[in-house]
């Protein structure tokens, strides 16, 4: 009775692991920080990039939604999203902050220069160390959040047309 | 007699007991932290951009006087618990740590019993 | 023109390999007791067909034939012929040919060497190997063909990842392979065993030099990764709980038990069927490695390229292994009377079993786990050297002091009347650590405890090569595997402990100072290679106790083909420490990231494992003057 019993289990049990394996061969292998969308985000503290200020939770709350870029004149792919970003400006409804990561002044007012500015509010994070509170590990990185600061999507790498199209829907809503 | 040679072993590495260091060792905390964009490296063996800017953080974060604890728990919240090599003792990983223990129970159990069954013999 | 000699040879094996099997069942049913002149003959044409295609493979890479997709991906016609070579077996389809002709090798000598055993034991043995052959051979010619082709050929290839053209890691996968895709012969044997009962100490006899044949090369192959690690990665470490490493010490726990249970086997005549689980065992957690590694659901350092329909098809193939062998294990297990006293030479084999076991379970459960909580919860998790190093330490101790009392217990009944002796040790691995600690610095409790168990297993070692040279009796590998067991664990202890690890930012002409050390940047030079361009940095590195003076190399090196940038650790080996540099640039700054690392006995590491290597074959060579 007691072998039957192993006998089962084992059965059940090598079954259960080749299914498991059969399933994880469709899964992605690369990882991405998109389960943290639904949080909220908090330890906001974001230097201005001109201005003696700084711009916090309190002031990220007076707009329906915001878009937190994250670029830098040194980054290839932030080149692809510009325009769009351009496009977006126009929304009424959506504020568009802007993150100069680990850059120098005079290459990020260059690069402005060269191809538009498409933020209402520029902040700088010289070293990097907001982009960790924002959960960011790569550039160009963006976010979107809404009134109560919870992340409805992160966008890893440039955004796309799909992005942009997201985007659109999502401030529509509401 | 086993007892004073236990009790001699102890008292022989009391000294070693006071060397514990208290505070939060920066190495140990980097070799834990994964570098997200490298292919399986630790944010200690990489120098990839994403790898400075973390240890910049910690490093600040150890020097406010965070336990070793705390900034986990920090960047787990910005990352996800894929970033740190050693997994929480929490819900979904209680097998992955009490499983391996279990089977050395187990084994101890059937060691003893096919052993015990012939002392009866 | 190379790629259809090398699909015909293929072709043509995977028929061989059908006559044997066929010719194999007629000989079953045949009165003989022989085996026909026929059935050798295949086998032999089949080793030297296969052999013929991997020379074939070999060639292409040699003369740098692109139109096969292997050698266009992974190599280059500047590449330096050493490399050129060991390029065929440094990727995924070239190295499955190497698997085949393991097994194809493995399955001819067996049949040869075995010629004492009963015939239908070996004939099963024969077809079972076959099965996987054919099996193998078929996922090698419709899904990992090295020679298929790509029309229009290329004029040039697409070069062979720098990381990988070092001497350690060229021979690396060779010696891995006869390791555990040598186990396949036993897992062969032990599926014949069950079906042909023959299950008598002979049958131990028949398996054994291959079990230790496998093991004894799995631990050099094991080795020449961590070595291959530790000189190229540039992070100072030889082991790193990786997936991929992982992959090949689950076999190597396996094996080490089987070469223990075996022993008792052959003694007494106990354990038989615990011995055929741990065969299957091995093989199937040989090809379960593969699977991981290959089909790209673990993220890992050492991943080749991804393709999920590789995955697929190593994961049927495991599947059917599995089911199958589990199916006849079950049908044929008859429960057995243990006659096992509590104090005996067999207990503690079984304790050393069950170490293994729990050795195996973790490291298997550390590795896959990450697999099931994102199939079966959508959240993924890391499982690092961490955990690993807090599961396994604590028991390692215990195991050691096991290792220690195992070897002098006596068959059957054993009487401990060495116990002053034993204690005596106890008192001087304890003196020992407390003089350890104090001339040097303190470390944890736990370190406390490993330091002592792994002098005790030294002394007791010296201890029992004393009384044996006495005896005559002589079990001399044993003593040597332990041994340098005992000191592979101390020393790593030892230079976990004693590490120092240093990083900095410097300028050229810039010194850093810290503790004993004062280490200067001098220089900065770029030098141009056959297939690479390298920025040397010369440091000079003094130490302050006592005065003297070593000069380090750091590189970044520039590769064209595939483009890609390597950092080059400079390393100066000494007899009782590493010094350790590496040097990246840092984007947009003059300032290099220095990482500066002493690392005390790693010469006595690798050192250590070859020696326990050399037990086994040690063993292997006394084996082999008696014909089993």
């Amino acid at each position: 009775m007691g072998i039957k019993i192993i006998k089962l289990l084992t059965f059940v049990i090598v079954l259960f692991i080749i299914s498991v394996f059969f399933i994880s061969l469709n899964k992605s292998s690369f990882y991405n920080t998109k389960v943290l969308e639904g949080q909220k985000i908090s330890g906001i503290n974001l230097n201005h990039f001109s201005e003696d200020r700084t711009i916090i939770e309190k002031d990220l709350k007076k707009n329906n939604f915001t878009l937190i870029n994250f670029w830098a004149s040194w980054c290839g792919p932030c080149r692809l999203e510009h325009p769009f970003l351009l496009k977006l400006k126009s929304e009424k409804k959506l504020n568009i902050i802007g993150v100069n990561f680990k850059d120098k002044k005079s290459n990020a007012i260059n690069f402005l220069k060269e191809l538009g500015n498409p933020y209402n509010e520029l902040a700088k994070d010289e070293f990097g160390r907001q982009s960790i509170n924002f959960g960011i590990y790569g550039i160009p990185e963006s976010i979107l959040i809404n009134k109560d600061l919870v992340i409805l999507k992160k966008f890893i790498g440039p955004i796309s047309k799909k992005d942009y199209n997201f985007i659109k829907n999502v401030i529509k809503k509401k | 007699m086993k007892l004073k040679i236990i009790i001699f072993f102890i008292l022989l590495n009391i000294n070693s007991i006071k060397a514990e260091n208290l505070k939060a060792n920066k190495n140990e905390i980097f070799k834990n932290i994964r570098c997200l964009i490298c292919q399986g490296q630790s944010v200690a063996d990489s120098n990839s951009e994403f790898a400075q800017t973390i240890k910049l953080v910690i490093n600040d974060q150890i020097n406010e006087g965070k336990s070793e604890k705390e900034i986990y728990i920090f960047l787990v919240e910005k990352y996800g618990e894929w970033i740190v090599y050693k997994p929480p003792f929490s819900k979904t990983n209680f097998l992955l740590w009490t499983l391996p223990y279990l089977v050395f129970l187990i084994g101890g159990f059937v060691i003893f019993f096919i052993v015990r069954k012939n002392k009866e013999n | 023109m190379l790629s259809n000699v090398g699909n015909l040879l293929l072709s043509l094996n995977i028929l061989i390999g059908i006559s044997i099997i066929f010719f194999s069942i007629k000989s079953l049913e045949d009165r003989t007791d022989l085996i026909g002149k026929n059935i050798y003959n295949l086998c032999l044409f089949q080793s030297t067909s296969i052999i013929t295609c991997f020379f074939t493979l070999i060639a292409a890479f040699i003369i740098s034939d692109f139109s096969l997709i292997t050698v266009y991906q992974n190599s280059h016609s500047l590449k330096p012929i050493f490399y050129k070579i060991s390029g065929t077996w440094g990727n995924h389809e070239g190295s499955l040919l190497l698997w085949a002709i393991i097994l194809t090798i493995f399955s001819y000598l067996f049949l040869l060497i075995n010629n004492k055993h009963p015939k239908r034991y070996r004939i099963y043995t024969l077809i079972i190997q076959n099965i996987l052959i054919i099996g193998f051979l078929i996922f090698l010619l419709f899904n990992s063909n090295p020679f298929s082709l790509i029309l229009p050929a290329p004029k040039e290839g697409l070069g062979l990842n720098p990381i990988l053209q070092d001497p350690a890691l060229a021979i690396h996968p060779p010696l891995l392979y006869i390791g555990f895709v040598g186990s396949s012969i036993y897992f062969s044997a032990a599926i014949a065993s069950l079906l042909t009962d023959y299950s008598d100490k002979q049958f131990a006899q028949s398996i054994k030099n291959w079990v230790l044949l496998s093991w004894s090369f799995q631990t050099i192959g094991i080795l020449t990764g961590s070595i291959w690690a530790y000189y190229e990665l540039g992070w100072g470490g030889f082991w790193f709980w990786d997936p991929v490493e992982n992959a090949s010490l689950l076999p190597w726990f396996a094996m080490t038990a089987l070469i223990h249970s075996l022993i008792v086997l052959e003694k007494r005549n106990l354990l038989y069927f615990w011995v055929i689980i741990l065969c299957l065992l091995t093989f199937i957690l040989s090809v379960t490695g593969t699977f991981l590694v290959r089909s790209g659901i673990l993220n890992s350092v050492h991943t080749f390229a991804n393709d999920p329909t590789r995955g697929a098809y190593i994961l049927i193939f495991l599947s059917l292994m599995i089911l199958a062998s589990v199916f006849i294990f079950f049908k044929k297990f008859r429960s057995k009377n243990y006659n096992v006293n509590s104090n005996s030479k067999e207990t503690f084999i079984l304790i050393n079993n069950w170490f293994m076991i729990f050795y195996l379970i973790t490291v298997l459960l550390g590795t896959v786990y990450p697999i099931f909580t994102e199939v079966l919860s959508d959240n993924k998790v890391s499982v690092g050297p961490p955990f690993y190093n807090t599961v396994i330490i604590p028991i390692l101790v215990l195991f050691l002091y096991f290792m220690s009392l195992g070897p002098q217990a006596r068959w059957i009944k054993n009487q401990f009347n060495n116990l002053k002796s034993i204690v005596i040790i106890l008192f001087g691995s304890i003196l020992m650590n407390f003089v350890i600690v104090y001339l040097f610095e303190s470390y944890s409790v736990l370190s406390n405890f490993i330091i002592i168990s792994s002098i005790f297993l030294i002394f007791s070692s010296i201890k029992d090569t004393i009384k044996l040279f006495k005896n005559k009796d002589f079990n001399f590998s044993r003593i040597v595997s332990h041994t340098a067991f005992g000191f592979l664990v101390l020393f790593i202890g030892l230079n976990y402990n004693f590490s120092l690890e240093k990083d900095f930012n410097l300028k050229v002409g810039e010194t850093k100072k810290f503790d004993n050390y004062s280490i200067k940047f001098k220089d900065l030079n770029l030098k141009v290679f056959k297939n690479y361009k390298a920025v040397i940095g010369e440091f000079k590195i003094l130490n302050l106790r006592n005065n003297s003076e070593q000069s380090l190399t750091p590189e970044i090196r520039i590769y064209e083909n595939p483009s890609t940038l390597t950092y080059e650790a400079s390393i100066r080996t000494g007899l009782l420490k590493d010094y350790y540099i590496t040097m990246s640039n840092i984007d947009r700054s003059d300032y290099y990231n220095i990482k500066f690392q002493k690392k005390p006995f790693m010469l006595w590491i690798w050192i250590s494992v070859i020696i326990i290597s050399l037990g086994g074959f040690l063993r292997l060579f006394k084996n082999g003057n008696k014909n089993y």
